[in-house]
């Protein structure tokens, strides 16, 4: 077998890179191991003395219940905003109307917005409704700030549908709901996983909004639980990595099972065109 | 049927008759639906972008620089002292330098990765899930983690040293230089000539401790884009690349002049969603760095929270806000027009 | 084909409500139920919610202030559901922004954690939102258990606004004991001492002074410490009420000891927090490092005995105070319920329960001094006698705008090294906030 060196090459370069990207997860890994005299900087790259596993223990009951709820804040509010985004898509694309542009382009723009210049009305309005503090609060802020990349996502999504398609059907009699659970609706899977992808994993990443409009820890998301296993002041580090670690797992894990889907949504035109 | 078009005889010098008939065909009409179906999104972001991003530009005009809120409109002042802020110019030249270093380090690099990667490489989802994966961690996480990976004292210096490369010690981003054109140079007099003398300014310069914070952030959306590239190339059809191989091309040359061109679109996309980011970068700074020795790591996003929440200067806060928000209008309203154009033109 | 899709669509739209139900469902109710309000310290059983706001989130501050929920019912009798609010990150900074938030938007919590001083005074206080706290201080005595200036430091006009649970001090100098005893070195008392012994320290290879301020507190402590030996306590007092000048030749000269101080520091301080200049400390690689005193109970997890303190370079009999408190916000929910919490955090029992966990010392003078360690029994000596000053990197000196430009001016200090610049912009700074003119 002869052996191409430029086939050599490429996976050495693949391989380099490779460790270069997971040297961080390296560090947090053996980080969380370790106990908490051993951590320190100059004894960063040290393979722990053992495998002490009751950072990662600890972290984990401190933060399941806060993962628990970071479930029912991040489910509801993907799917919701992946709906609203496909019907706002399917709208724009296929039912036209003067103005739908403009309306496109107001939507959209909500996206570009620095979100900490809002947190005083925000915390004002949610209040007025009686959602603060609460995670549905977090669910409808989450969904509405959702819109504007759903939309966008969704709309470049359907212009690769052929509007020949829709007017067929139109002429065949199928009214504006038939056409979408009919057609359009069967064909956005694609583009549904990589909206559901990225909602799901910005949300749960969240920090900003989950600590303004939560203030119960009971209630409070993943992010702000392990912001709150830091400390103030002393930090157990080791403590940290390891639940910087398990709240990562849910994002983690969907990136790894469903990242071929993304790549297959992401080539059937949910970013690619305009 | 066109919603606007006047029906029936005007009425001379009033309003124009309604045409019932014609108006209740159209509410009930398909097209009547629709447009209902996207009023709660935009009743939504009407009140949550348009109507609180106007409270704030209210604020920004206003008097308010303490815990009570002070509404006196004080025209553009804020903005004026804003400008005049030696903190907040050196957070300007921080953005631009970040935003240029970052969202080029992602471009290349996803390029990279994505043509190393369209080549029936075995193990491609492996190493599509390493280069991805950084994406579904969040920014303050990937702060930390880096923090601690370049620490002079720690991270990869140490590294380095251990495996005996003991020379490199260099400071990353706790380096306060700033990269500059020095009055006096051979550069800034040829600046002067063209009248762009006063570019010669540290204000002008590039903080190297950004460069930290670059790499940091290119690890997390390099993934991204590399991903976003390989979805481009493979939906390039092959006849095209084979056809300029069969005319002697090299790969370098089929890359320049066929892949590139027809990967614009999703530059372009890739530019906007990595632009507005960094525009707003925030989480990765405050666990990362903090502001930096001399402001060097220092942004606007950061300069608005401190102003707001810890200074309790509201206006200034707001004021800071309406800036980051046109300089991300700028970026991308222009895009917006020309791609929206483009396709109506199609 | 056409029957199933049609009923796909409204189908799962049914499962999202039903789901959206059921977690809603789950979710809790965070309305406080209402009290009835009775007299201030009325013998009738409490009830409802109390939520009291604070950054201490993890440690002995956490176990601290667990055993003041304990002796909350003690103290407070009836069936009170304490809902313990915390956001941690940046010694304050995240919840101060949640804080914030929340008061602009009509939400305040029973009580919430504030630094003692200008911080609370010239915020919350001068816009109205705080109730004067002087009926409380009145019915239990306080002002003879704490010292009068820590009852100057929370009070404007005369009407005290907050309860201080806990005192801690800035002006502490921590030394390596094993590392001084190896060169031969005694303890600083001077600036003059200082460099002597940092000069020393350096041509053994030791950092001399070990600095961590990733965030810009830690330098702006350094100043103040610095001001306040080369001022003295009455001359340090008068920068934050305008009777010492900002442009005087005497704060140049702290500006240029603040200066040279910073040339004996580690160089890679932006990237150490203030327990991992500590580190270095401990570990031998520097001899010094000038924080306050929560030092202590780092150097107490990390199960080092070798420290060594005392009071930082030419401050000796000065204690440069800083202190959480709480107040009771106008309209915070179960207002009976929060009037009886403060009353915990200020009684012998509540700050003896809390001071010796979180590593401090009581604010009231008459705590039982067998309960803390010997560090905190050295600082409870000096605190009943030694002048109290406010401390200006933790909120008690001056106002929140004005501790920002300074912290601003710092930073670039740190870097430019230009003390003329320092000092200009530090004029400026107390001009813009209204106490200078």
């Amino acid at each position: 077998m002869t052996i191409r060196w430029s086939r050599v090459a490429i996976y050495g370069a693949l391989l380099f890179f490779a460790v270069l990207y997971l040297m961080p997860v390296y560090v947090l890994v053996i980080t969380g191991l370790k106990s908490f005299t051993e951590v320190s900087l100059d004894q960063m790259w040290d393979l722990p003395s053992g495998l002490h596993f009751a950072s990662f223990r600890d972290a984990f009951d401190r933060l399941n219940g806060n993962m628990l709820n970071s479930f029912k804040m991040v489910i509801p509010a993907t799917i919701i905003s992946c709906l609203l985004g496909s019907i706002n898509g399917y709208i724009l694309t296929k039912w036209r109307f003067p103005g739908s542009d403009i309306l496109f382009f107001l939507l959209l723009f909500g996206m570009f917005i620095p979100y900490q210049s809002v947190l005083i009305p925000l915390v004002k309005t949610l209040q007025q409704l009686h959602l603060y503090g609460s995670l549905w609060g977090l669910v409808l802020t989450h969904t509405i700030y959702g819109i504007p990349i759903t939309t966008l996502i969704f709309r470049n999504y359907y212009a690769g549908v052929p509007t020949e398609v829709v007017e067929a059907a139109k002429i065949d009699g199928a009214s504006i709901f038939g056409i979408y659970t009919r057609i359009l609706f069967p064909l956005s899977l694609p583009g549904f996983v990589v909206v559901a992808i990225w909602q799901f994993t910005s949300i749960w990443n969240d920090f900003l909004f989950a600590a303004t409009l939560t203030s119960n820890p009971d209630v409070q998301p993943v992010t702000v639980a392990l912001n709150n296993l830091a400390g103030s002041f002393i930090v157990e580090w080791n403590v940290q990595m390891a639940g910087a670690l398990i709240a990562a797992l849910p994002t983690l894990i969907v990136y790894i099972l469903l990242g071929r889907f993304f790549m297959r949504g992401l080539m059937a035109g949910a970013l690619s065109s305009s | 049927m066109s919603k606007g078009e006047a029906a029936g005889p005007r009425v001379r010098g009033g309003l124009p008759r309604l045409d019932w008939k014609r108006a209740r065909r159209f509410v009930t009409s398909e097209r009547a639906i629709g447009m209902g179906l996207i009023v709660p999104s935009l009743v939504a972001v009407l009140v949550f972008v348009y109507g609180f991003i106007g409270w704030s530009a209210l604020v920004s005009v206003s008097n308010w620089h303490n815990v009570n809120p002070d509404y006196t409109f004080v025209g553009l002042d804020n903005f004026r002292d804003l400008f005049k802020n030696f903190r907040f110019q050196i957070d300007i030249r921080n953005t631009v330098a970040f935003t240029v270093l970052f969202v080029g380090a992602c471009l290349v690099l996803g390029l990279v990765l994505a043509s190393l990667l369209d080549r029936y490489i075995r193990g491609e989802g492996i190493f599509r899930s390493i280069y991805l994966f950084p994406m579904a961690i969040s920014f303050i996480v990937t702060g930390v983690a880096w923090r601690w990976l370049l620490a002079p004292r720690a991270g990869v210096n140490l590294l380095a040293s251990k495996v005996g490369l003991s020379g490199i010690h260099y400071t990353w981003y706790t380096d306060s230089t700033v990269v500059y054109v020095h009055q006096g140079s051979r550069l800034a007099d040829a600046l002067d000539a063209i009248g762009l003398g006063f570019l010669a300014d540290p204000n002008f310069g590039v903080p190297l401790a950004m460069i930290s914070v670059v790499i940091a952030a290119t690890w997390q959306m390099s993934g991204f884009v590399m991903v976003l590239y390989l979805a481009g190339l493979r939906a390039i059809p092959k006849e095209l690349k084979e056809a300029a191989r069969v005319d002697g091309a090299s790969e370098l040359q089929v890359l320049r002049h066929i892949s590139l061109p027809l990967l614009r679109p999703v530059t372009l996309s890739a530019m906007i969603i990595l632009g507005h980011q960094s525009l707003k970068i925030f989480d990765l700074i405050v666990s990362m760095t903090g502001r930096g020795t001399g402001f060097a790591t220092d942004v606007p996003a950061l300069f608005m929270f401190e102003s707001t929440f810890r200074a309790n200067n509201f206006s200034r806060g707001a004021a800071v806000s309406i800036v980051m928000l046109v300089s991300v209008s700028v970026l991308v309203i222009p895009y917006l027009f020309w791609s929206l154009r483009r396709e109506s033109r199609l | 084909m056409l029957v199933r899709w049609k009923l796909w669509l409204p189908a799962a739209i049914l499962l999202m409500v039903l789901v959206g139900i059921a977690v809603a469902c789950g979710g809790d109710d965070e309305e406080a139920s209402p009290t009835p309000t009775g007299p201030t310290g009325s013998p009738s059983p409490l009830s409802g919610k109390l939520e009291i706001f604070s950054w201490w989130t993890t440690g002995g501050e956490a176990a601290g202030l667990q055993k003041l929920y304990q002796l909350y019912p003690q103290q407070c009798p009836g069936d009170v559901q304490i809902v313990n609010s915390t956001v941690a990150g940046g010694g304050g900074d995240v919840a101060r922004q949640v804080l914030s938030s929340r008061m602009q938007g009509g939400d305040p919590p029973g009580s919430f954690q504030i630094h003692m001083g200008h911080e609370l005074l010239d915020s919350w206080v001068a816009s109205g939102d705080m109730e004067s706290l002087k009926f409380l201080f009145d019915q239990q005595n306080w002002a003879n258990v704490f010292p009068q200036g820590v009852l100057d430091i929370v009070s404007k006009d005369g009407q005290p606004y907050s309860v201080p649970v806990n005192i801690h001090r800035a002006n502490v100098l921590w030394y390596n004991k094993k590392t001084f005893t190896d060169a031969g070195l005694q303890p600083p008392k001077t600036f003059a001492d200082f460099f002597t012994v940092a000069d020393a320290l350096k041509a053994k290879g030791i950092t001399p002074l070990a600095l961590g301020d990733k965030e810009a507190f830690a330098s702006v402590q350094l100043l103040e410490v610095t001001l306040l030996g080369t001022l003295g306590p009455d001359a340090y007092k008068g920068l934050w009420t305008g009777k010492t000048a900002w442009g005087s030749s005497q704060v140049t000269d702290a500006l240029n000891t603040f200066k040279r101080m910073l040339s004996y520091t580690n160089s890679d301080h932006a990237s150490l927090t203030w327990d991992q200049a500590n580190d270095m400390v401990i570990k031998g690689q520097a001899g010094m490092t000038i924080m306050g005193d929560w030092v202590d109970a780092d150097n107490k997890a990390k199960g080092f005995t070798n420290s060594g303190w005392v009071p930082s370079p030419s401050t000796s009999g000065t204690y440069d105070a800083l202190s959480d408190t709480f107040g009771l916000p106008k309209d915070a929910p179960n207002r009976d319920a929060v009037i009886c919490w403060l009353k915990v955090v200020g009684s012998k029992a509540g700050q003896e329960a809390f001071n010796p966990l979180k590593g401090s010392i009581c604010a009231r003078t008459d705590c039982n001094k067998s309960l803390f360690d010997p560090y905190l029994q050295s600082a409870m000596d000096d605190w009943s006698k030694d002048s109290i000053v406010p401390s200006l990197a933790h909120g008690a000196a001056a106002s929140p705008a004005w501790a920002a430009d300074i912290s601003d001016a710092v930073t670039a200090f740190v870097a430019s090294q230009d003390v003329g610049a320092l000092q200009g912009r530090l004029s400026t700074a107390c001009k813009d906030s209204g106490v200078c003119s």
